[in-house]
Protein backbone atom coordinates (compact mmCIF):
# COMPACT_ATOMS: atom_id res chain seq x y z
CA UNK A 1 0.00 0.00 0.00
CA UNK A 2 1.18 3.70 -0.83
CA UNK A 3 2.77 5.70 1.96
CA UNK A 4 0.79 8.50 3.34
CA UNK A 5 3.22 11.10 2.10
CA UNK A 6 2.81 9.16 -1.55
CA UNK A 7 -0.82 9.43 -1.71
CA UNK A 8 -0.99 13.22 -0.33
CA UNK A 9 1.59 13.92 -3.22
CA UNK A 10 -0.85 12.52 -5.70
CA UNK A 11 -3.90 13.95 -4.02
CA UNK A 12 -1.76 17.39 -4.97
CA UNK A 13 -0.75 16.79 -8.34
CA UNK A 14 -4.75 15.94 -9.18
CA UNK A 15 -5.59 19.02 -7.81
CA UNK A 16 -3.61 21.23 -9.77
CA UNK A 17 -4.70 19.33 -13.16
CA UNK A 18 -8.33 19.94 -12.00
CA UNK A 19 -7.46 23.52 -11.73
CA UNK A 20 -5.60 23.71 -15.19
CA UNK A 21 -8.95 21.49 -16.84
CA UNK A 22 -11.37 23.66 -15.01
CA UNK A 23 -9.66 26.75 -16.37
CA UNK A 24 -9.42 25.74 -19.94
CA UNK A 25 -13.35 24.96 -19.67
CA UNK A 26 -13.49 28.34 -18.79
CA UNK A 27 -11.59 29.78 -21.67
CA UNK A 28 -13.09 27.59 -24.08
CA UNK A 29 -16.45 28.91 -23.35
CA UNK A 30 -15.19 32.52 -23.73
CA UNK A 31 -13.70 31.41 -26.79
CA UNK A 32 -17.10 29.40 -28.28
CA UNK A 33 -19.25 32.19 -27.18
CA UNK A 34 -16.85 34.48 -29.99
CA UNK A 35 -16.36 32.23 -32.38
CA UNK A 36 -20.19 31.03 -32.49
CA UNK A 37 -20.82 35.06 -32.78
CA UNK A 38 -18.64 35.03 -36.09
CA UNK A 39 -19.87 32.54 -37.37
CA UNK A 40 -23.85 33.44 -37.57
CA UNK A 41 -22.42 37.36 -38.39
CA UNK A 42 -20.68 35.46 -41.82
CA UNK A 43 -24.10 33.97 -42.22
CA UNK A 44 -25.87 36.64 -44.46
CA UNK A 45 -22.77 36.66 -46.97
CA UNK A 46 -22.87 33.73 -47.47
CA UNK A 47 -27.28 33.08 -48.02
CA UNK A 48 -27.11 36.37 -50.34
CA UNK A 49 -24.34 34.89 -52.06
CA UNK A 50 -26.54 31.59 -52.87
CA UNK A 51 -29.22 33.41 -54.17
CA UNK A 52 -27.23 35.24 -56.78
CA UNK A 53 -25.89 32.21 -58.09
CA UNK A 54 -28.98 30.50 -57.98
CA UNK A 55 -30.24 33.30 -60.21
CA UNK A 56 -27.47 33.19 -62.20
CA UNK A 57 -26.92 29.49 -62.56
CA UNK A 58 -30.78 29.51 -63.51
CA UNK A 59 -29.88 32.57 -66.43
CA UNK A 60 -27.02 30.63 -68.15
CA UNK A 61 -28.76 26.70 -67.91
CA UNK A 62 -27.88 25.52 -71.48
CA UNK A 63 -25.92 28.08 -72.43
CA UNK A 64 -22.02 26.42 -73.05
CA UNK A 65 -18.89 28.11 -71.46
CA UNK A 66 -19.54 27.67 -67.91
CA UNK A 67 -16.58 28.17 -65.67
CA UNK A 68 -14.63 25.09 -64.87
CA UNK A 69 -15.51 25.87 -60.77
CA UNK A 70 -18.88 25.27 -61.76
CA UNK A 71 -19.05 22.42 -64.17
CA UNK A 72 -15.66 21.03 -63.27
CA UNK A 73 -13.48 19.55 -65.73
CA UNK A 74 -15.48 17.32 -66.65
CA UNK A 75 -13.55 14.53 -65.39
CA UNK A 76 -14.07 12.33 -62.15
CA UNK A 77 -10.97 11.08 -61.63
CA UNK A 78 -8.33 13.25 -59.85
CA UNK A 79 -9.91 14.04 -55.81
CA UNK A 80 -8.54 16.42 -53.94
CA UNK A 81 -9.61 16.67 -50.17
CA UNK A 82 -9.29 19.40 -47.36
CA UNK A 83 -9.67 18.19 -44.00
CA UNK A 84 -9.87 20.87 -41.86
CA UNK A 85 -8.05 20.53 -38.30
CA UNK A 86 -7.35 22.50 -35.68
CA UNK A 87 -3.76 23.34 -34.93
CA UNK A 88 -3.69 22.20 -31.04
CA UNK A 89 -5.09 19.35 -29.44
CA UNK A 90 -6.57 18.38 -25.76
CA UNK A 91 -10.23 19.51 -27.79
CA UNK A 92 -11.64 15.36 -27.15
CA UNK A 93 -12.40 13.53 -30.29
CA UNK A 94 -12.21 17.34 -32.58
CA UNK A 95 -9.41 16.21 -34.69
CA UNK A 96 -9.33 12.52 -34.88
CA UNK A 97 -12.98 12.13 -36.11
CA UNK A 98 -11.82 14.44 -38.97
CA UNK A 99 -9.07 12.39 -39.57
CA UNK A 100 -10.55 9.26 -39.34
CA UNK A 101 -12.81 10.56 -41.69
CA UNK A 102 -10.55 11.37 -44.02
CA UNK A 103 -8.78 8.12 -44.26
CA UNK A 104 -12.35 6.31 -44.91
CA UNK A 105 -12.70 8.70 -47.62
CA UNK A 106 -9.33 7.92 -49.31
CA UNK A 107 -9.65 4.34 -48.77
CA UNK A 108 -12.90 4.74 -50.27
CA UNK A 109 -12.03 6.52 -53.35
CA UNK A 110 -8.69 4.67 -54.00
CA UNK A 111 -11.10 1.72 -54.10
CA UNK A 112 -13.16 2.91 -56.85
CA UNK A 113 -10.03 3.70 -58.72
CA UNK A 114 -9.35 7.30 -58.16
CA UNK A 115 -6.06 9.67 -57.42
CA UNK A 116 -5.92 11.36 -53.98
CA UNK A 117 -4.18 14.26 -53.30
CA UNK A 118 -4.56 16.06 -50.15
CA UNK A 119 -4.47 19.56 -48.75
CA UNK A 120 -4.42 19.37 -45.21
CA UNK A 121 -5.16 22.95 -43.10
CA UNK A 122 -4.37 22.81 -39.56
CA UNK A 123 -1.10 21.08 -37.60
CA UNK A 124 -3.02 18.47 -36.43
CA UNK A 125 -4.55 16.94 -39.02
CA UNK A 126 -1.19 17.66 -41.53
CA UNK A 127 1.10 15.98 -39.18
CA UNK A 128 -1.63 12.72 -38.93
CA UNK A 129 -1.95 12.74 -42.55
CA UNK A 130 1.59 12.92 -43.10
CA UNK A 131 2.81 9.78 -41.36
CA UNK A 132 0.88 7.44 -43.99
CA UNK A 133 0.50 9.65 -46.92
CA UNK A 134 3.32 11.74 -47.46
CA UNK A 135 3.17 11.30 -51.16
CA UNK A 136 -0.10 12.34 -51.38
CA UNK A 137 -0.31 16.03 -49.78
CA UNK A 138 0.47 18.67 -52.26
CA UNK A 139 0.52 21.74 -49.72
CA UNK A 140 -0.12 22.07 -46.40
CA UNK A 141 -1.89 25.31 -44.57
CA UNK A 142 -1.11 25.35 -40.59
CA UNK A 143 -1.74 28.49 -38.25
CA UNK A 144 -5.58 29.58 -40.10
CA UNK A 145 -7.20 28.36 -36.85
CA UNK A 146 -6.25 31.16 -34.52
CA UNK A 147 -8.45 33.03 -32.21
CA UNK A 148 -9.59 35.75 -35.05
CA UNK A 149 -10.12 34.03 -38.82
CA UNK A 150 -9.51 37.00 -40.95
CA UNK A 151 -11.15 36.62 -44.20
CA UNK A 152 -8.23 36.96 -46.25
CA UNK A 153 -7.07 33.79 -44.57
CA UNK A 154 -9.93 32.02 -46.54
CA UNK A 155 -9.69 33.93 -49.59
CA UNK A 156 -5.55 32.39 -49.65
CA UNK A 157 -6.82 29.18 -49.39
CA UNK A 158 -9.24 29.37 -52.12
CA UNK A 159 -6.52 31.59 -54.59
CA UNK A 160 -4.06 28.33 -53.70
CA UNK A 161 -7.44 25.56 -54.88
CA UNK A 162 -7.84 27.96 -57.74
CA UNK A 163 -4.52 27.99 -59.09
CA UNK A 164 -4.53 24.14 -58.49
CA UNK A 165 -7.36 23.56 -60.66
CA UNK A 166 -6.21 25.68 -63.54
CA UNK A 167 -2.92 24.25 -63.70
CA UNK A 168 -5.12 20.92 -64.16
CA UNK A 169 -4.02 19.29 -60.90
CA UNK A 170 -7.45 18.05 -59.76
CA UNK A 171 -10.73 17.16 -61.24
CA UNK A 172 -13.14 17.33 -58.06
CA UNK A 173 -12.42 18.98 -54.60
CA UNK A 174 -13.79 18.40 -50.97
CA UNK A 175 -13.99 20.41 -48.13
CA UNK A 176 -14.05 17.68 -44.53
CA UNK A 177 -14.87 19.74 -41.97
CA UNK A 178 -16.83 19.54 -38.60
CA UNK A 179 -19.76 21.35 -38.46
CA UNK A 180 -21.13 22.69 -35.68
CA UNK A 181 -24.43 21.27 -34.40
CA UNK A 182 -24.66 21.84 -30.97
CA UNK A 183 -21.33 22.29 -28.02
CA UNK A 184 -21.90 18.33 -27.78
CA UNK A 185 -21.51 17.26 -31.00
CA UNK A 186 -19.54 18.38 -33.95
CA UNK A 187 -20.52 16.09 -36.97
CA UNK A 188 -17.03 15.73 -39.36
CA UNK A 189 -19.21 16.48 -43.03
CA UNK A 190 -17.83 16.86 -45.94
CA UNK A 191 -18.50 19.41 -48.79
CA UNK A 192 -18.04 19.29 -52.02
CA UNK A 193 -16.65 22.54 -53.75
CA UNK A 194 -15.40 22.09 -57.39
CA UNK A 195 -17.69 21.25 -59.46
CA UNK A 196 -20.47 23.59 -57.20
CA UNK A 197 -23.43 21.47 -56.67
CA UNK A 198 -26.33 23.83 -56.96
CA UNK A 199 -29.41 22.41 -55.88
CA UNK A 200 -32.48 21.79 -57.78
CA UNK A 201 -34.10 25.04 -56.18
CA UNK A 202 -31.29 27.02 -56.25
CA UNK A 203 -30.96 26.66 -59.76
CA UNK A 204 -34.67 27.19 -60.81
CA UNK A 205 -35.92 30.65 -59.83
CA UNK A 206 -39.57 31.29 -59.24
CA UNK A 207 -41.34 31.08 -62.81
CA UNK A 208 -43.17 34.26 -62.20
CA UNK A 209 -40.52 36.25 -60.87
CA UNK A 210 -39.36 39.22 -63.32
CA UNK A 211 -36.51 38.54 -65.32
CA UNK A 212 -33.19 39.80 -63.91
CA UNK A 213 -30.82 42.27 -66.07
CA UNK A 214 -27.30 41.45 -65.80
CA UNK A 215 -24.72 44.06 -65.99
CA UNK A 216 -22.03 43.91 -67.26
CA UNK A 217 -23.34 40.23 -68.35
CA UNK A 218 -23.63 36.61 -67.04
CA UNK A 219 -20.35 35.60 -67.82
CA UNK A 220 -18.42 38.07 -66.21
CA UNK A 221 -20.82 38.21 -63.25
CA UNK A 222 -20.64 34.55 -62.89
CA UNK A 223 -16.71 34.44 -63.59
CA UNK A 224 -16.40 36.68 -60.36
CA UNK A 225 -18.89 35.55 -58.16
CA UNK A 226 -17.77 31.83 -58.32
CA UNK A 227 -14.33 32.57 -56.86
CA UNK A 228 -15.94 34.60 -54.34
CA UNK A 229 -18.21 32.12 -53.29
CA UNK A 230 -15.50 29.43 -52.83
CA UNK A 231 -13.71 31.76 -50.34
CA UNK A 232 -17.35 32.21 -48.77
CA UNK A 233 -18.03 28.63 -48.33
CA UNK A 234 -13.60 27.92 -47.12
CA UNK A 235 -14.34 30.84 -44.38
CA UNK A 236 -17.88 29.63 -43.14
CA UNK A 237 -16.09 25.88 -43.05
CA UNK A 238 -13.11 27.68 -41.00
CA UNK A 239 -15.41 29.87 -38.44
CA UNK A 240 -17.99 26.28 -38.21
CA UNK A 241 -14.75 24.30 -37.41
CA UNK A 242 -13.10 27.04 -35.13
CA UNK A 243 -16.34 26.92 -32.88
CA UNK A 244 -16.63 23.61 -33.00
CA UNK A 245 -13.10 23.14 -31.78
CA UNK A 246 -14.18 25.32 -28.79
CA UNK A 247 -17.33 23.63 -28.46
CA UNK A 248 -15.37 19.80 -28.11
CA UNK A 249 -12.34 21.42 -25.87
CA UNK A 250 -15.06 22.94 -23.27
CA UNK A 251 -17.16 19.23 -23.57
CA UNK A 252 -13.60 17.15 -22.92
CA UNK A 253 -12.40 19.48 -20.52
CA UNK A 254 -15.61 19.61 -18.86
CA UNK A 255 -15.59 16.00 -18.49
CA UNK A 256 -11.80 15.96 -17.10
CA UNK A 257 -12.66 18.45 -14.61
CA UNK A 258 -15.54 15.93 -13.36
CA UNK A 259 -13.24 12.92 -13.68
CA UNK A 260 -10.39 15.00 -11.45
CA UNK A 261 -12.95 15.59 -9.04
CA UNK A 262 -13.89 11.95 -8.73
CA UNK A 263 -10.15 10.80 -8.30
CA UNK A 264 -9.42 13.07 -5.62
CA UNK A 265 -12.63 12.03 -3.78
CA UNK A 266 -11.18 8.44 -3.77
CA UNK A 267 -7.73 9.11 -3.03
CA UNK A 268 -8.79 11.10 0.08
CA UNK A 269 -10.38 8.09 0.93
CA UNK A 270 -8.15 5.71 1.03
CA UNK A 271 -5.36 8.28 2.29
CA UNK A 272 -7.98 8.54 5.44
CA UNK A 273 -8.07 4.75 5.58
CA UNK A 274 -4.45 4.39 5.24
CA UNK A 275 -4.19 7.27 7.96
CA UNK A 276 -6.56 5.66 10.78
CA UNK A 277 -4.67 1.97 9.88
CA UNK A 278 -1.66 3.75 10.99
CA UNK A 279 -3.09 5.14 14.12
CA UNK A 280 -4.87 2.03 15.51
CA UNK A 281 -1.24 0.56 14.71
CA UNK A 282 0.52 2.57 16.76
CA UNK A 283 -1.95 2.35 19.72
CA UNK A 284 -1.80 -1.29 19.79
CA UNK A 285 2.09 -1.18 19.73
CA UNK A 286 1.85 1.38 22.66
CA UNK A 287 -0.67 -0.82 24.72
CA UNK A 288 0.67 -4.28 24.06
CA UNK A 289 4.30 -2.86 25.04
CA UNK A 290 2.50 -1.17 28.35
CA UNK A 291 0.74 -4.37 29.03
CA UNK A 292 4.27 -6.26 28.72
CA UNK A 293 6.16 -4.25 31.52
CA UNK B 1 -42.76 53.98 -50.49
CA UNK B 2 -38.61 52.77 -48.92
CA UNK B 3 -36.93 50.64 -50.35
CA UNK B 4 -34.64 47.65 -48.16
CA UNK B 5 -31.08 48.15 -48.12
CA UNK B 6 -28.52 45.80 -46.86
CA UNK B 7 -24.57 46.18 -46.94
CA UNK B 8 -23.10 42.97 -46.41
CA UNK B 9 -19.38 42.26 -45.88
CA UNK B 10 -18.19 38.89 -45.61
CA UNK B 11 -17.42 39.29 -41.76
CA UNK B 12 -20.92 40.89 -41.06
CA UNK B 13 -23.97 42.99 -41.43
CA UNK B 14 -23.04 46.43 -41.95
CA UNK B 15 -26.32 47.92 -42.66
CA UNK B 16 -29.48 46.70 -42.48
CA UNK B 17 -32.51 49.54 -43.11
CA UNK B 18 -35.00 51.45 -45.27
CA UNK B 19 -34.10 54.11 -47.47
CA UNK B 20 -35.73 55.82 -50.30
CA UNK B 21 -32.68 55.61 -52.86
CA UNK B 22 -29.30 54.05 -52.63
CA UNK B 23 -26.59 55.31 -55.26
CA UNK B 24 -23.86 53.31 -55.92
CA UNK B 25 -20.40 52.68 -57.90
CA UNK B 26 -21.22 50.20 -60.80
CA UNK B 27 -18.74 48.68 -62.53
CA UNK B 28 -19.58 50.36 -65.61
CA UNK B 29 -20.55 53.16 -64.17
CA UNK B 30 -22.77 54.74 -61.01
CA UNK B 31 -26.23 53.66 -60.40
CA UNK B 32 -29.05 54.38 -58.42
CA UNK B 33 -31.41 51.64 -56.63
CA UNK B 34 -35.28 53.51 -56.18
CA UNK B 35 -38.03 51.19 -55.34
CA UNK B 36 -39.97 49.66 -58.24
CA UNK B 37 -36.59 49.67 -60.20
CA UNK B 38 -36.35 46.45 -62.14
CA UNK B 39 -34.70 43.28 -60.92
CA UNK B 40 -30.62 43.68 -61.78
CA UNK B 41 -27.43 41.98 -60.75
CA UNK B 42 -24.51 43.84 -61.09
CA UNK B 43 -20.66 44.67 -60.67
CA UNK B 44 -20.01 47.18 -58.11
CA UNK B 45 -16.06 48.99 -58.50
CA UNK B 46 -14.02 50.50 -55.19
CA UNK B 47 -16.08 53.66 -54.55
CA UNK B 48 -18.70 55.29 -52.03
CA UNK B 49 -21.95 53.85 -51.87
CA UNK B 50 -24.96 56.46 -50.69
CA UNK B 51 -27.78 56.11 -48.77
CA UNK B 52 -30.50 58.67 -49.27
CA UNK B 53 -33.52 59.79 -46.94
CA UNK B 54 -35.58 61.76 -49.39
CA UNK B 55 -33.23 63.87 -51.31
CA UNK B 56 -30.95 64.74 -48.62
CA UNK B 57 -27.85 61.74 -47.86
CA UNK B 58 -27.77 60.52 -45.28
CA UNK B 59 -25.01 58.02 -44.88
CA UNK B 60 -22.08 56.93 -46.61
CA UNK B 61 -20.07 53.69 -47.24
CA UNK B 62 -17.27 52.81 -48.95
CA UNK B 63 -17.11 49.35 -50.97
CA UNK B 64 -13.83 48.11 -52.33
CA UNK B 65 -15.71 46.37 -54.96
CA UNK B 66 -18.36 43.54 -54.80
CA UNK B 67 -21.74 42.75 -56.44
CA UNK B 68 -25.41 44.26 -55.77
CA UNK B 69 -28.45 42.56 -56.37
CA UNK B 70 -31.79 44.80 -56.98
CA UNK B 71 -35.15 44.26 -57.18
CA UNK B 72 -38.41 46.24 -57.13
CA UNK B 73 -38.13 46.17 -52.99
CA UNK B 74 -34.78 45.18 -51.63
CA UNK B 75 -31.16 45.96 -52.45
CA UNK B 76 -28.55 43.69 -51.49
CA UNK B 77 -24.92 45.16 -51.85
CA UNK B 78 -22.34 42.28 -51.09
CA UNK B 79 -19.18 44.09 -50.39
CA UNK B 80 -15.53 42.79 -50.76
CA UNK B 81 -14.95 44.78 -47.79
CA UNK B 82 -16.87 48.03 -45.91
CA UNK B 83 -16.64 50.76 -43.65
CA UNK B 84 -18.66 53.79 -42.76
CA UNK B 85 -17.01 56.66 -44.84
CA UNK B 86 -16.52 58.90 -41.53
CA UNK B 87 -13.87 55.55 -40.11
CA UNK B 88 -11.66 55.62 -43.37
CA UNK B 89 -7.87 56.43 -42.33
CA UNK B 90 -6.39 58.28 -45.52
CA UNK B 91 -2.91 57.60 -43.95
CA UNK B 92 -3.18 53.97 -43.83
CA UNK B 93 -5.00 53.85 -47.44
CA UNK B 94 -2.43 56.19 -48.76
CA UNK B 95 0.59 53.71 -47.26
CA UNK B 96 -1.46 50.88 -49.01
CA UNK B 97 -1.42 53.11 -52.35
CA UNK B 98 2.30 52.82 -52.29
CA UNK B 99 2.54 49.37 -51.51
CA UNK B 100 0.41 48.58 -54.87
CA UNK B 101 2.31 51.23 -56.47
CA UNK B 102 5.70 49.43 -55.92
CA UNK B 103 3.96 45.62 -56.54
CA UNK B 104 2.79 47.02 -59.98
CA UNK B 105 6.28 48.76 -60.14
CA UNK B 106 8.08 45.21 -59.68
CA UNK B 107 5.07 43.05 -61.76
CA UNK B 108 6.11 41.23 -64.55
CA UNK B 109 4.53 43.16 -67.29
CA UNK B 110 3.47 40.29 -69.27
CA UNK B 111 1.50 39.03 -66.75
CA UNK B 112 -1.55 40.43 -67.85
CA UNK B 113 -4.54 38.51 -65.42
CA UNK B 114 -1.65 40.47 -62.16
CA UNK B 115 -2.02 43.14 -63.73
CA UNK B 116 -5.24 44.21 -63.95
CA UNK B 117 -5.83 42.65 -60.43
CA UNK B 118 -3.25 45.58 -58.91
CA UNK B 119 -4.42 48.04 -61.43
CA UNK B 120 -8.67 47.10 -59.96
CA UNK B 121 -6.54 47.13 -56.31
CA UNK B 122 -5.14 50.31 -56.61
CA UNK B 123 -8.18 52.22 -58.56
CA UNK B 124 -10.27 51.06 -55.44
CA UNK B 125 -7.39 52.45 -52.98
CA UNK B 126 -7.17 55.72 -54.87
CA UNK B 127 -11.18 56.05 -54.37
CA UNK B 128 -11.35 55.38 -50.91
CA UNK B 129 -8.55 57.89 -50.35
CA UNK B 130 -10.80 60.61 -52.71
CA UNK B 131 -13.76 59.57 -50.45
CA UNK B 132 -11.94 59.78 -46.95
CA UNK B 133 -10.45 63.06 -47.90
CA UNK B 134 -13.59 64.87 -47.45
CA UNK B 135 -14.14 63.86 -43.48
Amino acid sequence: MASLKELRARIGSVKSTKKITSAMKMVAAAKLRRAQLHAEAARPYAAAMRRMLGELAGAMAGQDGAPQLLAGTGNDRVHLLVPITSDRGLAGGFNSNINRTTRLTIRRLQAEGKVVKLLPIGRKGYDYLVREYTDLIVDHVIGVGGKEIPFSAASDLGAKITALLEAGQFDVCTIIYNQFHNVMSQVPTPLQLIPLGLDEAAVKPDPNAAQYEFEPDEQVLLERLLPRNLQVQIYASLLESAAGEQGARMTAMDNATRNAGKAIDRLTQTYNRTRQANITNDLIEIISGAQAV
Amino acid sequence: MPIKVEIISPEKVLVSRDVDMVVMPGEEGDIAAMPEHAPMMLLLRGGTVTLYDGETPTDRYFVGGGFADMTQTRCTILADDAVPVTEISVDTATARLEELTEAWEAADKSDSARLEGLMSKIQSVRAEIDAGAGN
